[in-house]
């Protein structure tokens, strides 16, 4: 690989990039995402190297391996290009059925994508339901690019916003253009990023230091993941720009363990970027240095708490510190440093690229952009979503998700991850942006949405989060520690019929506690699920409080099951039972379940076929 | 110097000064348990917090003994929310210490007399890092720290089994705000009563009174520091 030693080099080596490839040629392009992956893309991969070389066809139509996709649900996925054929779901028992098709224009009909609600097939990704009300900015090229190639980066324009600010702008007028695009925190936070960015280039301290933030932890969210390992180059390019604007010489991208292909992506990506002079000393000949390194995470939440995430970095006990004095003056080695997280970065080089004034356009009044969620829980399609500020909920779960499974009943979603709010189903047209979420009582986050329905019992979910919170806790203050476990243990006794009204009070007492004593953003918005779904559920907790009932049939001491007494006796349950629970009496005659032997694990329910198991 | 109000009253302080620091300074009460002189602040226990006003107009909660001073800031220390606040946070601490004098008493200052809490376990640790901070700063050996996290949160020797590093001088116990380790000299043992265990050290007898007056791996670590050989420890400070 030959140093680029200016943007004309730059500029020379896309030039000969798109020389040397044919616009014309075929290639099958497989998502090699964690999802697909996990679903055997890389069975199918292998298949498919198998199938063209057999056939003698490996000059003719390439392999390539992109980024997620994001419609992880349906993977393995893959597309056809450059004709933009969309298949899901495929294996490798298809792969020879594919090649052949692609060979004779066709397409294979039962790998398109079929929607449950709208009828037809869809040839095209752009036009599946999912992916047509999005706005893909940042996962745009994810799906194009082999994030192991750096020249397939370039190929789509990849550095080209680090070029043009090292070559055009001042550190001064990148920053002012950051803070004109409107770009906020995507971490959860939401802070400005421009005035972050301000805030530690004018700091006094050297080296200053970047940081991207990919500790992603919370549950039922994968986006930093998915853009770490898809476009690592994007995410890249942006703290390059950023150490120039700020005048950083030493940067971290902090991932966590558990993330092996983001941990391997990133790896590759900042030795690919140093190899062409794009990192490291005097890049691109501009006398700028700014040297990356990969440091991985033991997987603790709250080290994605920047405080935290820097003690940790320290080689320290991942433990947040105090903020009072910021850490743009006194963060890694009590040196200025600036942290944003992985998306906030990947936004970067867009900006530069088309300019504040075309951002700034997409969004709210407050927040401008777009933003990636991940759409999981009971909707029909879950999945990556990046859609613009400002979308309502109903569309994201309705249009894109395309509504809850099994036509049940939507009943609330709690953005923002485990320490977010639950929304109800009379705030769904509610526009999401930052301060929407915030004033509904929930939050951002770092994007997950997690959508639940009729059969999910709110009490039982506000346990469940307040649980991963309290192990998640580092301990450090009081109220984290020791309200957290409180709080949990107040809603156990609740849902094991023990919970008495003061509890309600109670909860809310000490939820007001966390929110304004604890130290870092975990306990202080810890409460949120508990708040939330007392304030939007109220009649829930009073169910099982007073009426020792739970209304969804979740919470197992307030529920029995029984059999109707219609019930034909056909033995299937009696088999199901792992505690020898129900016996039969008599031939044709209902069966008897032992309410004194039965765990409620629900076995019976899900394999009556006559819907002879009631839950009360 | 910087001009800042505590509950109306005007004062000048340094820049740099906590406004606990200087709460304290002018005799004005507020409540602490993890917060020493003698080594940095930590902001655990959050019972100092304070409510204030920036000359922005911007109100916050915030905890004082790691709140710098700034001109034009004004304090409450102890209005409606701090005060509510603080006796939920007493409030979990009954809860998990019940026997613990020093929480009681706190509580009734706060105007707290029980908890709404089940009291279950029996701890007389707060976790206020008081112990942690002194080994590590002022002492400069590390030989206690806490071990898990969250919930699960102790403090303990290393695998709960390594004394090596400890070298007996008391210190920790010496700075518990709630007795939950304490020091005992019998005879030639000095015994250190840790939450987790009681560890044993050997002391030495002092050459003329023939006192046990040290442990003998404070006097090594003693003699290392000061650069002091060895034999001037023999006779403890009186005999000297």
């Amino acid at each position: 690989m030959k140093k680029l030693s200016s943007p004309m080099d730059l500029q020379e080596l896309r030039k000969s990039i798109i020389k040397n490839r044919d616009p014309k040629k075929t290639i099958v392009s497989v998502c090699g995402g964690t999802g697909c992956t996990a679903l055997g893309s890389g069975d199918v991969i292998k298949a498919l190297r198998e199938e063209l070389k057999n056939r003698g066809l490996e000059d003719k139509i390439e392999v390539k391996v992109s980024g997620c996709r994001g419609f992880c649900q349906h993977g393995a996925l893959v597309t056809i290009e450059p004709q933009g054929i969309f298949y899901q779901r495929v294996r490798p028992k298809d792969v020879a059925e594919v090649v052949e098709a692609t060979l004779n224009g066709k397409t294979v009909e039962h790998l398109l994508y079929r929607d449950p609600v709208l009828s037809g097939q869809f040839v095209h990704e752009q036009e599946v339901p999912f992916y047509a009300k999005q706005h893909r900015l940042v996962l745009a090229n994810s799906s194009q690019i082999d994030p192991k190639v750096i020249d397939d980066y370039i190929f789509f324009g990849g550095y080209g916003a680090l070029a043009k600010a090292l070559t055009t702008m001042k550190p001064d007028s990148i920053i002012e253009e950051i803070k004109a695009s409107g770009l906020r925190g995507r971490g959860g936070g939401g802070f400005p990023t421009g005035r972050k960015w301000e805030s530690t280039r004018k700091a006094k301290g050297d080296p200053k230091y970047i940081i991207c933030n990919c500790d992603e932890g919370d549950p039922g969210a994968f986006m930093d993941r998915s853009l770490m390992e898809g476009n690592p180059h994007s995410i890249l390019e942006g703290m390059i720009i950023g150490a120039f604007a700020i005048g950083a010489s030493e940067g971290y991208i902090y991932v966590r363990h558990e993330y092996p292909l983001a941990v391997e992506n990133a790896t590759l990506a900042l030795k690919q970027a140093e190899e062409y002079g794009l990192l490291g000393d005097n890049i691109l000949g501009s006398g700028f240095n700014f040297h990356v390194k990969v440091s991985r995470g033991g997987g603790a939440f709250v080290c994605g708490e920047s405080t935290a995430l820097m003690a940790s970095l320290e080689g320290k006990v991942g433990e947040p510190r105090a903020k009072y004095v910021h850490t743009s003056d006194s963060g890694l080695w009590g040196k200025p440093s600036n942290l944003n997280n992985v998306e906030t970065w990947a936004n970067v080089p867009i900006i530069i690229n088309n300019g504040s004034k075309w951002f700034s356009a997409i969004g709210t009044a407050g927040s401008k952009g777009t933003k990636i969620f991940s759409l999981v829980g009971k909707v029909r399609n879950t999945g990556l979503v990046e859609v613009p500020m400002g979308i309502s909920l109903k569309e994201i779960i309705y249009d894109i998700g395309g509504g809850i499974q099994g036509n049940r009943k939507f009943k609330a979603v709690q953005t923002g991850g485990p320490s977010g709010g639950c929304i109800p189903e009379s705030m769904l047209n509610l526009p999401v942006d930052f301060d929407e979420l915030t004033r509904v009582g929930s939050m951002m986050g770092s994007g997950a949405m997690i959508v639940m329905d009729e059969k999910n019992c709110m009490v039982d979910i506000a346990k469940y989060f307040v649980n991963f919170l309290q192990s998640e806790s580092c301990g450090k203050c009081l109220p984290c520690r020791e309200g957290v476990k409180r709080m949990y243990e107040i809603l156990t006794r609740i849902t094991e019929g023990n919970g008495k009204m003061e509890d309600l009070d109670l909860l809310e007492q000490l939820g007001t506690t966390l929110n304004s004593t604890a130290l870092c953003g975990l306990g202080q918005t810890a409460p949120n699920p508990v708040l939330s779904t007392i304030k939007y559920f109220r009649d829930e907790y009073v169910a099982h409080i007073r009426d020792k009932k739970c209304p969804a049939k979740v919470c197992k001491a307030l529920i029995t099951y029984n059999i109707n007494e219609k019930c034909p006796n056909c033995g299937l349950c009696i088999k199901a039972c792992p505690q020898g629970a129900i016996t039969p009496v008599e031939k044709k005659k209902p069966v008897v379940l032992d309410q004194s032997k039965c765990i409620k694990c629900g076995s019976c329910l899900d394999v009556c076929k006559l819907q002879m198991v009631k839950v009360k | 110097m910087v001009k800042l109000t505590i509950d109306g009253k005007q004062f000048e302080a340094a820049e740099g000064a906590m406004v606990l620091d200087v709460a304290r300074a002018h005799n004005i009460y507020i409540p602490t348990l993890c917060h020493h002189e003698s080594v940095t602040s930590y902001g655990a226990c959050r019972l100092c917090m304070v409510e204030i006003t920036t000359k922005s107009g911007r109100k916050n909660l915030v905890t004082s003994c790691l709140y710098p001073v700034e001109e034009g800031l004004a304090v409450q220390t102890n209005s409606e929310k701090v005060s509510a606040h603080r006796k939920m946070l007493i409030q979990l601490l009954m809860a998990r210490c019940p026997d613990s004098d020093v929480i009681k008493d706190m509580g009734k200052k706060l105007g707290v007399e029980a908890t709404p809490f089940p009291v279950e376990d029996h701890h007389k640790c707060i976790l206020c890092a008081l112990c942690t901070r002194a080994c590590a700063e002022v002492v400069g050996v590390s030989a206690i720290s806490f071990v898990n996290r969250g919930v699960e949160r102790e403090m303990g020797i290393p695998f709960f089994d390594n004394k090596d590093a400890c070298i007996a001088c008391g210190s920790c116990a010496y700075i518990c705000p709630t007795g939950a380790i304490t020091v005992e000299d019998r005879n030639d043992t000095r015994f250190i009563h840790q939450p987790w265990d009681d560890m044993k050290f050997k002391m030495t007898k002092c050459k003329v009174c023939g006192r046990y007056w040290a442990p003998v791996k404070q006097i090594e670590y003693m003699a290392k520091q000061s650069g002091q050989p060895i034999e001037f420890f023999d006779k403890c400070p009186d005999c000297r």
